[in-house]
């Protein structure tokens, strides 16, 4: 497991190499995710926003 | 074809596609990368740092091909004005600078020991570089304008000239004589591969492996770059809130 994990001397270079694909896609998959539940959840503010105030008119109109 | 244009319909189909892709796809890195780091012989010339090629290969490959479906998705978007292909088009742009930084980190990290040098001014590693450029260019002029629909096709325009590069990177290593090695794979003529079956099977398999995660990627992506560009709509209302709207004056 050491000798494998030694890559013939070059383990500061393989290993490296595969950190930074492995960072780098990782980053690609969940930065969306996060932008996906940012947009969600203003969407949802924006339309709770909406009905409260089609509720008031609504109201308003009765009273009038 | 149609069918599938329709943004509530590609948002269901594409969530429905995108697990299995990336399923599959993490199944394929599993494989390959065992073939690869634990199966494949050390290299007679380059010992174990040859090992380097099963991330850096497949990842220029996905440099050159992402940009060609951001190509083609764009020219879409210019001449039909489909909202589906202005999104696809765009949102493979940050896909691709991904995979291009992974390609000139790890081609660094292994020209280091193999060249004795982080970086030259080749041929190939300057077209890759320019790449990069392509790919930061398309990210930020579709985010310098107001109207994203219309960013979107000027972007699209900008990604369809700079696919002048692509041939570029391709030759790059027999036209101009370069540090970097010659082909390694060559598909159209597999007897001129200079690579040993127990090496290529892993690389194969690690190709296919990052194809699947990039279309897994961009689905999940167009998905949500639909939402935003589509919010006003019903059926987004749907989705987020779980009721349709509401319409303006007394609820009936």
């Amino acid at each position: 497991m050491a000798h494998w994990f030694a890559m013939g001397g070059y383990a500061v270079y393989v290993w490296p190499a595969y950190a930074v694909f492995f960072i780098v896609l990782a980053w690609d998959w969940f930065a969306p995710a996060l932008r996906r539940r940012r947009l969600t959840r203003e969407l949802r503010g924006r339309l709770a926003r909406e009905r409260t105030r089609n509720a008031r008119a609504a109201r308003a109109e009765v009273s009038t | 074809m149609h069918w599938l244009g329709s943004p509530p319909n590609f948002y269901r189909f594409a969530g429905a596609l995108r697990p299995w892709l990336m399923a599959v796809a993490l199944v394929g890195a599993v494989v390959g990368l065992y073939g690869g780091l634990v199966l494949a012989p050390p290299d007679y010339q380059q010992g174990d740092a040859y090992r380097i090629i099963f991330i850096h290969v497949p990842s220029a490959w996905m440099s050159l091909f992402i940009y060609a479906t951001m190509a083609v998705a764009g020219l879409a978007a210019l001449v039909w004005r489909v909202k589906l292909a202005e999104v696809v088009a765009m949102e493979c742009a940050p896909i691709g600078a991904a995979f291009t930084v992974v390609t000139l980190v790890t081609g660094s990290l292994w020209g280091k020991p193999m060249w004795g040098t982080w970086w030259t001014w080749d041929a190939r590693l300057t077209s890759e570089l320019v790449l990069l450029f392509l790919y930061l260019g398309v990210i930020g002029l579709y985010n310098a304008f107001e109207d994203r629909r219309r960013g979107a096709r000027a972007a699209s325009l900008l990604a369809l000239v700079g696919i002048v590069n692509l041939p570029i990177v391709h030759y790059s290593v027999q036209w101009w004589n370069t540090l970097h090695q010659g082909t390694t794979v060559d598909f159209l003529d597999p007897a001129r591969s200079s690579i040993a079956p127990s090496m290529l099977w892993p690389l194969l398999v690690m190709a296919l492996a990052t194809h699947l995660y990039f279309f897994a990627s961009l689905l999940g992506r167009a998905r949500t770059g639909l939402l935003s560009l589509e919010s006003g709509k019903q059926w987004v209302r749907i989705l987020v809130d779980g009721q349709p709207a509401q319409t303006t004056g007394a609820p009936t």
